[in-house]
């Protein structure tokens, strides 16, 4: 009647296994106390009975200060373990390893759309190398979902028009559930995918199968689509700030303040373009909100990385630069 | 009652019988719909309460039966959507916030300081309908269409997704809130003004120090969420961005404010708890409660503590490193107060003389499931833990162990031990102690395998499920059914001993407290005379034993 009834969820990332640790020490000591308690409680419940013939009410037992002190600082010390061990797990997995390859994934009511740098997308699902560390970097489309997959013991929210991000390192091949535990609606239920873990030469494969271009030549193709080169001309008469090597650099602002180029002020410069202002140039951007998708921010992104000195595309003349909304619409990105 | 126990300590039960009281001052519907008297409302509440408990339990039952399949026996989407959202909003908010305070407290809070009603009648009977109002809209919002956004209400979905009676169900709750604050207002003046002559604040009983810290709660963290909730309303009618990220909103503000109200709201719903625990298990051992001032303060450090880490309800929703670091730490002190009242209660215990009636069954329950769901908590607190089980069901069996695992036990001790002084009269000895371990064993078999389910990975409000999961959900859903039955045994004999009960004479447990001290049904005033109080609460050893004559 049942399927693989396990007590336990398989340990498959580098995390869970640190989970797992943690897991048991908060049982043995919880368990340790409990049990304590619960050793007293029903010792004296039956030792401290009352007979049947007992007379009057025992004698007061006065409360030893001692004792009510002891109890309300010895927990201190066992918290003050947890809190540390939890926060150690908690960082670990908060920070990423310089050498995490990225995976872009976008949350909608409900589906998981997924696009490696490499330039494989899938829906639904993740392949992910054995052994890679790999970051995801997160956003929804509508409304607040989670990233669950309980046999890495990782869990993060995908949040509209905000970044986040969490990593994982496989460490056993197989295939793995994909949950979304934040609720978000009628089909929250379905809003489940599959990590497919494969050797790492069977993941080049994989991606070599059906790439349409690394998902830079995308960007580069979105770049151009929406004119951005227009005015981003890298070039003497250019109107707006050149975005070679501009990924991850410091970048002065009109205010005074200065801000590096991360992913979520590439992505606020193209949604809310007047919010930070390049030091030396005039608010004069057109906002891109509800025109482009946040599958093709996410191609920017991946462009922008790889976009060095002079490797700008050519302007071509003929389109004048974006004044209003841009009147191209974009197609949703592929069913 | 046990033999033990029926005997009278004051012998002028002849008396009590034919006077005058509450219940039979007058008759009319009217005098009852516009009463004043402290007791008549806390009826009048205990009427709607358990309509609503139960109008929550056939939604859980409903969905604890389709999850015996994976692929949902009986409903799925939108409905089983809809039927959690009604049993938490209806639990919650109009049943575990307002059960005890408006139930016992309202009935026992006065007599236990010696005044002769709360000091605003007239506001309590608003705070009354005030509650009936926001109950009886919100049933409507939640029948007639139905609301799907889960009792948190978590923006954008709240505010820009969900096409259900989102607006009116949170108006809904927003009403009863305001009864909520009223009702707290009320018990924070009554406690400075109307204590008898002699009861100063270290011989108060705990279950009105409990009261007390609790009606703090209210005042600070009702409007909060009133706000947080009108917010939505408005962004929802006006497009007002204040939580639409696409209309210029922070989705994680609407958490920050929910939860600021929310995690002290789980206070509200168990320090009560803690308050009726205090009383029961210092009479059924016939002894002093232990540490009498630890216990006090520590009621007030959790209520001020759990200001302080609503945070901890967004570890994994894109909080910032540090504030996760500190609402993590705070969220371990908290504990501290709670495990201070939980090696109090078993130390008063020790040397006792300890009898087992239906309200010390139930306390005993109550101790053995918080201690358990509290230690869950922990395992919440901790950052590296809660990234895994975040928003699964193990969550869903930490917070039950605590509010009804907590609550409903300590609600259930609340009305058995005080019902003799409610009503005058006994119930059945045999069905309530049958009663008690029923629900206590009904109770783990329910949530123990939600625990099992969520650390394998199920997610919450889920109405389909990876058949891995399957026989969590059976064993949790026979689990639910042995609960349920302890749910509806009471509505039968409780009932039934208004007509057939033994009459309970002034004071059937022997305790110590002045509501113990009056008839039974106690008259309109309370006291015949205003009670003069010499000594602290608890003084059992001073008390004759219930067989003496
Ligand atoms: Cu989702
Ligand atoms: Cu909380």
């Amino acid at each position: 009647m049942f399927n693989e009834v396990a007590l336990f969820p398989e340990a498959a990332s580098t995390t869970a296994q640190q989970v797992d640790r943690l897991f048991l020490f908060l049982t043995a000591v919880c368990g340790g106390v409990g049990l304590l308690v619960a050793a007293l409680l029903i010792s004296f419940a039956v030792k401290y009975r009352r007979r049947p013939g007992e007379k009057g009410n025992p004698p007061e037992t006065p409360a030893s200060r001692p004792l009510e002190w002891f109890w309300t600082i010895a927990p201190i010390g066992f918290f003050a373990v947890m809190f540390l061990w939890g926060a150690e797990v908690y960082i670990s997995a908060y920070r990423p390893p310089d050498d995490a390859a990225t995976v872009y994934v976008v949350g909608k009511q409900w589906m998981w759309k997924c696009q490696h740098p490499e330039g494989q997308r899938e829906i639904d699902t993740l392949h992910v190398p054995l052994g890679r560390p790999t970051r995801l970097l997160m956003t929804s489309e509508d409304v607040i979902h989670s990233l669950f997959i309980p046999d890495f013991r990782i869990h993060m929210d995908l949040l509209p028009e905000r970044y986040t991000s969490v990593w994982f390192q496989p460490t056993r091949i197989g295939t793995y559930r994909l949950f979304c535990s934040q609720y978000c609606g009628t089909q929250h239920a379905g809003m489940v995918g599959t990590i497919v873990v494969m050797r790492p030469d069977d993941y080049q494969r994989w991606l070599n199968l059906s790439a349409e271009g690394s998902m830079a030549l995308q960007g580069r193709k979105v770049f151009l689509k929406y004119r951005c080169v227009s005015c981003h001309s890298g070039d003497g008469i250019a109107r707006c700030p050149s975005l070679e090597d501009l990924y991850g650099r410091p970048v002065a602002l009109s205010n005074g303040r200065v801000v590096p180029a991360d992913d979520e002020y590439i992505r606020e410069s193209i949604v809310y373009p007047s919010a930070k202002i390049v030091a030396g140039y005039e608010n004069i951007m057109p906002t891109y909100k509800g025109q482009i998708s946040e599958e093709e921010i996410f191609q920017l992104i991946a462009y922008l990385q790889t976009l060095g000195k002079g490797e700008t595309p050519v302007r071509v003349e003929e389109f004048p630069p974006p004044t209003g909304t841009p009147p191209i619409t974009t197609k949703d990105w592929p069913p | 009652m046990s033999e033990s126990h029926s005997g009278e300590a004051s012998g002028t039960r002849d008396d009590d019988s034919v006077r005058r009281n509450y219940l039979n001052a007058s008759y009319s519907v009217i005098s009852w719909l516009f009463t004043t008297d402290h007791k008549r409302i806390a009826l009048l509440y205990l009427i709607p309460v358990t309509l609503m408990f139960f109008v929550g339990g056939v939604a859980i039952t409903i969905q604890r039966l389709s999850l015996m399949s994976p692929q949902g026996a009986l409903v799925e989407g939108d409905t089983y959507n809809k039927l959690f959202t009604i049993h938490g909003v209806i639990m919650v908010f109009f049943f575990l916030v307002p059960v005890i305070p408006t139930v016992l407290g309202n009935f026992f809070l006065p007599m236990m300081i010696g005044a002769k009603d709360l000091a605003f009648p007239r506001l309590n009977l608003l705070s009354w309908y005030l509650y009936m109002l926001g109950a009886v809209w919100t049933l409507v919002a939640v029948l007639a269409g139905g609301v799907d956004t889960g009792w948190t209400f978590y923006t954008p979905y709240s505010s820009a997704s969900s096409h259900t009676n989102v607006a009116m169900t949170m108006l809904g709750v927003v009403i009863s809130g305001f009864s909520s604050l009223l009702t707290g207002l009320n018990f924070i003046v009554t406690v400075h003004w109307l204590r008898a002559p002699g009861l100063h604040w270290f011989r108060l009983p705990i279950f009105v120090w409990s009261t007390y810290a609790t009606s703090f709660i209210f005042l600070l963290a009702v409007p909060v969420l009133a706000m947080a909730f009108i917010l939505v309303v408005l962004e929802r009618i006006l497009q007002i961005g204040v939580f639409d990220p696409a209309l210029g909103g922070d989705p994680l503000l609407f958490q920050h404010l929910f939860w600021f109200y929310s995690h002290p709201a789980v206070y509200i719903m168990i320090l009560p708890g803690m308050g009726v625990v205090s009383e029961v298990i210092p009479c059924f051992a016939r002894k002093q409660l232990y540490g009498y001032h630890f216990v006090a303060f520590s009621s007030f450090a959790i209520a001020c503590l759990g200001f302080f880490v609503w945070a901890h309800h967004m570890f994994v929703a894109g909080l910032s490193l540090y504030a996760a670091l500190i609402f993590s730490s705070l969220s371990f002190l908290v504990a501290i107060p709670s495990a201070i009242k939980v090696f109090n209660w078993t130390s008063t215990l020790y040397k006792a003389s300890i009898t087992f009636e239906a309200p010390m069954l139930f306390s005993l329950g109550f101790v053995a499931l918080f201690t358990f769901g509290g230690m869950a908590g922990l395992y919440l607190a901790t950052l590296g833990m809660d990234m895994h089980i975040h928003d699964t069901y193990f969550v869903i069996a930490h917070f039950h162990f605590i509010m009804v695992g907590g609550m409903v036990l300590g609600y259930m001790a609340g009305l058995h031990y005080w019902w003799p002084k409610m009503f005058g009269r006994l119930y059945s000895d045999w069905w309530s102690r049958f009663t008690a371990i029923i629900i206590f064993v009904g109770f783990f078999l329910t949530f123990i395998p939600q625990f099992v389910a969520g650390y394998n990975g199920m997610p919450r409000r889920y109405y389909m499920y990876a058949p891995e999961y399957q026989v969590w959900n059976v064993m949790s859903s026979a689990g639910a059914s042995i609960l349920g039955v302890g749910y509806v045994i009471p509505l039968i004999y409780l009932p039934w001993s208004l007509w057939r009960g033994k009459p309970a004479g002034r004071n059937p447990w022997g305790a110590t407290g002045l509501e113990w001290q009056t008839p039974s049904p106690p008259p309109t005033d309370n006291f015949d005379s205003t009670p003069v109080v010499v000594r602290p609460p608890y003084q059992y050893h001073f008390q004759k034993a219930q067989n003496e004559p």
